[in-house]
């Protein structure tokens, strides 16, 4: 239940905060109309990167939202009256969990609904699957999010987390480069990096391709998941100095 | 019986030594006040209370357990110096959200916001509400738990007289359910709402007793000057 109540308070918060929720919503929708446009001549790598952004926007977003909240609760010493109660760690991570994952499932259904509606992008795979790694790729930024959100000491430090931490995946996932084109030192870093399972399985998804990788892909994110939200919680402390 | 018993107490924080050796004791169902200058240790003595400071040394018994203990973190309040509640939240959905985190029930909540005199601003945002006003919804979260222990870092502080006194009131009303109050404050001039004080300075008690026996041992008539005279012993 104190999950739930953790939860409902965020979800409260950015309730408060129609702009945040336009921009969430918004800015993913821009950038998708605009990836189009610019390909107007050249459809088919609409077709190919269309689908594999819309499972990623919600993990840049997330990632970002997430970091700041954090930082806020630890800063304004609402973190250390939770740490004094009787809530548990992962009621707190879980329910920051649950809570952008909802967030997530509002930007995937919207952006989803624009780029298969509007724009014309078509998946030979289930786009249902696209949402669902959608969201999944949401609780990855959200649990990086919190895990980072321990480093940063001002805002400004949270926000730089993300060209550091999230630039070099989403160059290194494949989507610009297709992996098998990398030098080897490269595809070493991408094939320990996150959201590299997380591209291939969003792709193969999109061009239904599915195989053995698949189980594989969302094995690792599932990790990753796990990973980050044990490393998030052992950075929260009941005692601080 | 004793609500926290303090020995030899050492915090070192930034390799600076706050409080190298302290020991004190609070009785349950009084109002104590831990009253000395900023920077005296206060706010950290009241954080190894509650359970939130790493401490290098000795004990801490509260309410019978060890500080920080799981099973006393529903039986003790902590109001954190600075206002520790969600500024994008209004009162009411603030202390909604502690009540949940601590297990109270629903009603807990109205008369928490009635007992810090918050009723007529229950829906407004706090980021929105003057200083006072947001200290107080601070206070209003430690007492929606309905704790046996209160650990208050100045709850009064920056508040018009009124206020203050309905406050105090408040916190005499609460020890005489069988509630521990432990009030700091770095305002002399509160000690004698106090039932019994402990006075701190560069991190070493100068006194523990009522504020009738501090005056009878100094011979000061002033509580100031009873603090003085004890710097000055």
């Amino acid at each position: 239940m104190r999950t739930l109540a953790v939860s409902a308070r965020v979800l409260s918060q950015l309730r408060r905060d129609p702009r945040t929720i336009a921009l969430i919503v918004g800015v993913p929708m821009l950038l998708e109309t605009l990836l189009k446009e610019i390909f107007a001549d050249r459809p088919l790598v609409f077709q190919h990167t269309g689908a594999p952004l819309l499972g990623l926007f919600p993990f840049v977003t997330m990632f970002l939202v997430t970091s700041i909240t954090m930082l806020r609760e630890r800063t304004t010493g609402t973190l250390e009256r939770l740490m004094a109660s009787p809530l548990r760690k992962l009621d707190l991570l879980a329910g920051y969990g649950i809570a952008f994952a909802a967030v997530a499932m509002l930007q995937a259904g919207a952006v989803s609904a624009l780029a298969f509606g509007a724009l014309g992008l078509d998946v030979s795979g289930p786009r249902e699957l696209v949402a669902a790694l959608a969201v999944a790729n949401a609780v990855l930024g959200t649990a990086l999010g919190l895990f980072v959100s321990a480093f940063a000491e001002t805002e400004f430090q949270a926000v730089q987390f993300m060209p550091a931490i999230v630039f070099p995946q989403i160059l290194l996932c494949g989507l610009l480069v297709a992996r098998g084109q990398m030098a080897s030192w490269l595809r070493w870093i991408s094939d320990a990096l996150p959201l590299t399972y997380a591209y291939d399985a969003l792709a193969h998804t999109a061009a239904d391709t599915l195989d053995g990788r698949f189980g594989l892909d969302v094995g690792v994110i599932c990790g990753c998941i796990v990973l980050a939200l044990s490393l998030g919680a052992a950075t929260l402390r009941r005692r601080t100095g | 019986m004793s609500a926290f018993s303090v020995r030899h107490l050492r915090v070192v924080r930034g390799g600076a030594v706050v409080l190298p050796d302290l020991a004190c004791e609070v009785a349950r169902g009084r109002v104590t006040g831990l009253l000395g200058p900023s920077g005296s240790g206060k706010s950290t003595l009241l954080r190894a209370v509650v359970g939130v400071q790493r401490v290098a040394g000795g004990t801490i018994e509260v309410l019978g357990r060890p500080a920080g203990s799981p099973a006393l973190r529903a039986r003790v309040g902590y109001m954190t110096q600075a206002p520790s509640v969600y500024g994008d939240l209004t009162v009411r959905e603030n202390l909604r959200f502690f009540a949940r985190v601590l297990g109270a029930p629903a009603a807990a909540v109205a008369r928490a916001i009635g007992d810090v005199a918050l009723t007529e601003f229950a829906d407004r945002v706090v980021n929105r509400l003057s200083g006072g006003q947001r200290a107080r919804v601070s206070l209003a979260a430690a007492l929606v738990g309905e704790p046996e222990l209160l650990v208050l870092d100045e709850p009064t502080v920056g508040l018009d007289p009124v206020l203050r006194r309905d406050l105090w009131s408040l916190f005499h009303g609460l020890a005489d359910q069988g509630r521990t109050l432990l009030v700091s404050s770095h305002v002399m001039d509160e000690a004698d709402r106090c039932d019994d004080l402990l006075l701190l300075r560069e991190g070493r008690l100068l006194a523990q007793d009522t504020p009738a026996a501090i005056r009878a041992r100094t011979g000061a008539q002033q509580l100031d000057d009873a603090f003085l005279r004890l710097v000055e012993s």
